[in-house]
């Protein structure tokens, strides 16, 4: 089947299996290898990406339902010139070891803070049950998440005193 | 300028090789394509021990995208050798492990076939087609059972199931001093099997050139030179430079990944047969049945103190679970890894301990973080809890009156080792004063009758790790050394080239390691970058596991700058025109001693050194130095640690409330990564105190196959966690550091456990119940106890 | 793992989708995909034709229409999280994680019937209607008649289940979960309502092979008794290797006792 899905602001239009996983898609059609694959259930969220804005399971998504719509994968977040400020606290508060679940941890705390600017602790673990990670024990993730939201509150704060 | 000394180790740099992670840049194996790859997928066998009767290749050969079916007969005609085991035992019974079965499937995971199609998904769907004819044969999954008169034999060629029977310590002198005891206690622990789960499953790729018959493996591995080694001197027969094995980005090990697995050998010999590369990347449900387990051990524990609670003897029978196969460390870790560790922190006049190892229908055991010092620690410090309780004392107390001595060390314990440097005491205090014990006892106490419970559990350790002189270990049956390497390349500019044999798959090597560099060679560290992981670039080295990066690799890094920083002295001084005795090297600069300004940077070293225009007499060129890194003795990194839980007794359930820790690792070379691993090492110990179990039925029928079953630790399972540090130097590396990276898991597992003792014992007097802590568990422990009035209402 | 190959369909409209149905018996309906998507990766599951629903945006949305909502079956658990609707953003909070949050729908949710679902307790405590359309036209099932098995609901063969219609006010309501260790499904869920009128409803999930009405409870609740103990019959429980029938009888007589008390 032909399918046509915009990732990272750019259409790519291909012919896929109608069993194609949008996480294959993704890594085996367009060589975008930062989202990854850590399990067959849909529990460890190393593929979440954004789907029309909505962080989803990329391996839970056929890529032809993904016909039409927008993908944000981890390497149109942010670039090495310009990280996105999660990409920043996790650098920061060393929020990773192996890197591995790191690009999914990173989109699905990215949609904790569109929706809730100042999460508490116990939000944003709950909010990251669905992200894996066995190196942390997820103690410098949360701090990581948490010097995302500040940095993102101060820039609008700071773009707000622009206006 | 500013004094330069230690500008670099000790400070929690954030992580040089992090930008390529964040940003989806990394590159796993399973990112890697190579052109005209092929894809393998693995025929895996559903039965815990059965005969192949029959394989109908004809059954998948025609279906799309189909190059070729492999058997293990295809494997055996290939010439392909078994995979050996790396540390034998005496007498140790080694059964053959092929890399695909020949005639007998032995667990439920063990590879029958392999399917080579071009894309995975159609080797998928071939796999799941093809038609085997099995004869099922009786199987038994638990070490003890394999043990009983009349159980099922795994292997013909090992009788009554017994891989080793390994013993340590003075039996009798052991007996002796049971026989002055004033109280001995008797604990049975079961150490449940576990599933490692580093979130990058398993993947291998393979090349072969018919041209130069060199083979090129990506694969996810922690330790290169290992997988080379084996493959290529005992698996492939071939000399080992006609093979590469590359080990990039890795995403997690904690063991699972020094193993030489089945996969690997497949790929390479399915590359060279059909002349393409070929991939092979586990499913997780696969990861579940193919990946080495860890622990598995059912043991007897009886511990004696005299009238003043000073212990006298702890007695040990462990039976060992090894699974299907013997694998690479398999035999060392129930053995010189637990039984050497039974000693603990005490003042121990004997020990002794028997260990049975046996084979049974169930997933290989071999090393998962800790190896073996989780299963002593754990032992040790469990049923000193319960001496505790049954002495009436405070577990904190109790063991400090036993603890080894400041100026004792180093330390002879009666189970061979000699732990080079220690001070317990000021790490327990500080544990305590940290997580205010007296204040926890006190809500302790308010909390009874609410219907909560409070339970404290505190355990003090030591480890050794930073694998090893390479003498001691090979008189004790390692097939390997284990010294580390390291290269030291200075390029004309004075850009530094390190290569290390060891391998991060998380520890933060790209920064530790130049980190140490930065300091000895006096340059910014943006000018230094760490290479490891690729046979074809590094000297030979050993890898990274038992925590051996620092202590090891970083000590052999340590010499090879070293041997820089000399030769660098004696180009400064001869350009200086000075004796090498008046130049210093300091604050960044080569300079003449009291005469300022007189001064040669590290670049105008580094480019003469390659010009070679103007060197002194008889000095060779160039600057790149090697080192050979073989440590005297093992590290002993020891702590405190204190888990607090809240046991809702309507339901069982248990909540980790807190958990706090003092460890000493000697320096911190970067605090920032040693935290990050004692974090994830809590987090895993936990996981397997509460909630991990790779459960088997009787018959050897996985029952946790998948995360759906399997819980491994989620971010609102876990608190968060307070750590310290005290500082106590190893006396014989040159960097007088001790490993980091199992310590957590080491303490976790046992200080949960005891803290939900500590719990049931005091609200109904439960000595002993093994992990996981199940609700369920701990519901119906508390119901009983109650219902035969061992409870509360029993001490009004 | 991939899943064994199939044939996609999307359908434009809840009338075309019937009608494709009709012609193909073989149609398996996909909403959010999220319990048939991983049973197709494990190939626990191998439908030989999809029928996309997800994007009907008829079937999306909540709205009120006198004393209920009416709630499009696609609605998606993020949507109902956010919602005005009595009790179930309480227990949509506890189904998955966000992602699947995002994607998991209450129609496939409770047309998939899975016995250790969070919301068919809630549906059964709150007394909603499904509306099912099929070949016949449409029809009005209660909630009591909905879950008929382990992950059998009324939803018949052709037919698609369109919109819930739940009560819009009711005086007071809980859930109460014990989740799995690994899977975070519910080993027992316990939801108690308070309707508008002062009755209590109240069933229970994960425990059994299907979701049910605790008569028992629902009996001494608005006798003004307290919930106590022996609310179901264990005999009739699911038991695994992590809770036995006997745990799970339990862990309901407790989270009733819990919810309860909210209500």
């Amino acid at each position: 089947m032909n399918v046509t899905v915009t990732v990272n602001g750019k259409a790519h239009t291909r012919d896929v299996e109608p069993r194609t996983l949008l996480v294959h898609f993704l890594r085996e059609d367009l060589g975008l290898t930062g989202t990854h694959v850590g399990c067959d259930t849909s529990q460890c969220g190393a593929c979440t990406v954004h789907l029309n804005g909505e962080a989803v399971k990329s391996c839970t998504v056929l890529a032809v339902q993904a016909g039409g719509m927008e993908v944000t994968t981890i390497e149109g977040i942010g670039t090495a010139a310009e990280l996105h400020p999660l990409q920043t606290g996790f650098w920061e508060k060393h929020g990773l070891q192996c890197g591995f679940c790191t690009p999914g941890m990173i989109m699905s705390a990215a949609e904790l803070l569109r929706h809730d600017p100042d999460p508490s602790e116990e939000t944003i673990r709950h909010h990251l049950e669905g992200n894996y990670c066995r190196c942390t024990g997820y103690h410098n993730i949360v701090f990581a998440v948490q010097h995302a939201a500040a940095a993102m509150r101060e820039r609008q704060a700071g773009q707000a005193a622009d206006d | 300028m500013t004094d330069r000394t230690d500008k670099y180790m000790g400070q929690a740099l954030k992580r040089k090789e992090d930008p390529r992670f964040i940003t989806g840049a990394g590159q796993y194996t399973d990112d890697f394509v190579l052109h005209g790859m092929l894809h393998a997928a693995m025929v895996r066998s559903p039965y815990a021990h059965a005969r192949i009767t029959g394989i109908d290749k004809s059954s998948v050969e025609d279906m799309p995208g189909v190059h070729a079916v492999l058997t293990g007969e295809d494997v055996a005609a290939a010439g392909t050798g078994p995979i050996p085991v790396g540390w034998l035992l005496p007498e140790l019974k080694v059964p053959p492990h092929h890399a695909v079965a020949q005639g007998e499937v032995n667990h439920v995971g063990d590879i029958v076939a392999v399917v080579v199609a071009d894309t995975r998904a159609q080797a998928e769907d071939a796999a799941a087609m093809l038609a085997v004819d099995y004869e099922a044969l009786p199987s038994v999954a638990l070490g003890s059972a394999a043990l009983e008169d009349g159980a099922p034999q795994v292997h013909d060629d090992v009788p009554g199931n017994v891989a080793f029977r390994w013993e340590i310590g003075d039996e009798a002198a052991l007996n002796e001093a049971f026989g002055r005891a004033h109280k001995t206690v008797k604990v049975n622990l079961r150490n449940h099997r576990l599933v490692p789960n580093a979130i990058e499953p398993r993947a291998s790729l393979a090349q072969f050139s018919p041209a130069s018959g060199e083979y090129l493996l990506y694969t996810t591995s922690q330790n290169p030179h290992i997988h080379r080694l084996i493959l290529a001197a005992f698996v492939l027969n071939i000399p080992e430079h006609k093979l590469r094995v590359i080990s990039p980005d890795v995403g997690g090990g904690f063991g699972s990944k020094i193993f030489q697995y089945q996969e690997e050998v497949i790929v390479l010999l399915a590359a060279r047969l059909l002349g393409k590369p070929v991939k092979w990347a586990a499913r997780r449900s696969e990861s579940f049945v193919s990946d080495m387990q860890g622990r598995d051990h059912e043991s007897e524990a009886e511990l004696a103190v005299d009238a003043e609670g000073r212990m006298l003897g702890l007695r040990v029978n462990t039976v060992a679970n090894l699974g299907a196969y013997l694998t690479l460390f398999a035999p060392a870790v129930p053995t010189y890894l637990y039984g050497t560790l039974l000693n603990g922190v005490y003042k121990f006049p004997a020990v002794h301990a028997k260990v049975t190892g046996v084979v049974t229908n169930t997933v290989p055991v071999d090393a998962y973080r800790g190896a073996g010092r989780p299963e002593a620690t754990y032992l040790v410090e469990r049923v000193v809890d319960v001496m505790a309780h049954e002495l009436g004392m405070d577990p904190a107390e109790f063991r400090r009156i036993n603890f080894i001595q400041p100026d004792e060390f180093p330390y002879q314990t009666p189970v061979a080792l000699v732990y080079d440097s220690g001070n317990y005491e000021p790490a327990l205090d500080m544990a305590l004063d940290m997580m205010k014990y007296p204040d926890l006892r006190a809500e302790q106490e308010r909390m009874k009758g609410t219907g909560k419970i409070l339970g404290i559990g505190v355990i003090s350790y030591v480890e050794a790790c930073g694998l090893a002189p390479s003498a001691l270990v090979g008189q004790l049956g390692a097939q390997a050394g284990q010294w580390e390497s390291s290269l030291v390349r200075v390029h004309p500019t004075g850009k530094v080239e390190l290569y290390t044999g060891s391998h991060s798959h998380g520890q933060g090597h790209e920064t530790a390691f130049p980190q140490i560099a930065a300091d000895e060679l006096q340059i910014p560290i943006e000018d230094i970058d760490l290479i490891h992981g690729d046979t074809g670039r590094m000297p030979y080295g050993w890898g990274t596991y038992g925590s051996r990066s620092a202590a090891v690799g970083g000590s052999a890094l340590k010499v090879a700058l070293q041997k820089i920083t000399a030769k660098a002295k004696k180009i400064a001084a001869h350009l200086l025109e000075a004796s090498e005795e008046d130049v210093e090297h300091a604050e960044g600069v080569f300079r003449v001693k009291g005469a300022p300004g007189q001064q040669k940077t590290f670049f105008d070293v580094a480019l003469m050194a390659h010009l070679a225009h103007n060197l002194p007499e008889g000095l060779e060129p160039g600057l790149e130095a090697t080192a050979f890194y073989d440590p005297k003795n093992f590290v002993y990194p020891f702590g405190t640690h204190i888990a607090v839980v809240e046991i809702d007794t309507d339901t069982g359930h248990v909540k980790l409330r807190n958990y706090g820790c003092v460890d000493d690792c000697g320096p911190l070379i970067n605090p920032l990564i040693v935290e990050g691993q004692v974090h994830g090492g809590i987090a895993q110990g936990a996981g397997q105190a509460l909630w991990e179990d790779a459960a088997y039925d009787d018959e050897g029928n996985f029952l946790a196959g998948t995360f759906m079953e399997y819980a491994v630790p989620r971010a609102d399972d876990l608190p968060s966690f307070e750590t310290g540090h005290t500082v106590t130097p190893s006396p014989h590396n040159p960097l007088g550091v001790k490993g980091i990276g199992e310590s957590g898991t080491i303490a976790s597992s046992a200080a949960v456990a005891n803290a939900v003792m500590d719990a049931l014992w005091h609200e109904c007097r439960i000595p002993h119940l093994d992990m996981p802590y199940t609700s369920e568990k701990v519901w119906r422990a508390i119901r009983d106890a109650r219902g035969a009035g061992l409870g509360q209402a029993a001490d009004d | 793992m991939y899943p064994a190959n199939f044939d996609y369909h999307r359908a434009s409209s809840v009338q075309e989708a019937l009608a494709m149905m009709a012609e193909n018996p073989d149609l398996k309906v996909i909403a959010g995909g999220h319990s048939l998507l991983p049973a197709m990766r494990l190939r626990l599951a191998q439908p030989p034709a999809l029928l996309d629903v997800f994007g009907l945006e008829e079937l999306r949305g909540i709205r009120r229409e006198g004393d209920v909502f009416v709630v499009g079956a696609m609605t998606t658990h993020a949507q109902v999280l956010r919602s005005e609707l009595p009790l179930f953003p309480e227990v949509a909070h506890e189904v998955g994680d966000p992602m699947v949050r995002n994607r998991g729908t209450i129609g496939g949710s409770l047309a998939h019937a899975d016995p250790s679902a969070d919301y068919p307790a809630a549906a059964l405590a709150l007394g909603v209607e499904f509306v099912i359309r099929g070949p016949g036209g449409e029809r009005t099932v209660p909630a009591d008649e909905m879950f008929v098995g382990m992950f059998e609901s009324a939803v018949g063969l052709g037919e698609l289940l369109t919109h819930i219609r739940i009560p819009a006010s009711v005086r007071g309501s809980a859930y109460e979960k014990f989740k799995h260790p690994a899977s975070h499904y519910a080993i027992a869920g316990v939801a108690v309502v308070r309707h508008a009128d002062g009755e209590i409803r109240a069933a229970y999930t994960g425990a059994g092979e299907r979701a049910e009405r605790l008569p028992l409870l629902e009996e001494r609740l608005n006798a003004g008794q307290p919930a106590g103990e022996g609310l179901v019959d264990a005999a009739n429980l699911l038991g695994d290797r992590f809770a036995s029938p006997e745990y799970r009888a339990h862990l309901v007589d407790v989270l009733a006792g819990r919810a309860a008390a909210r209500v």
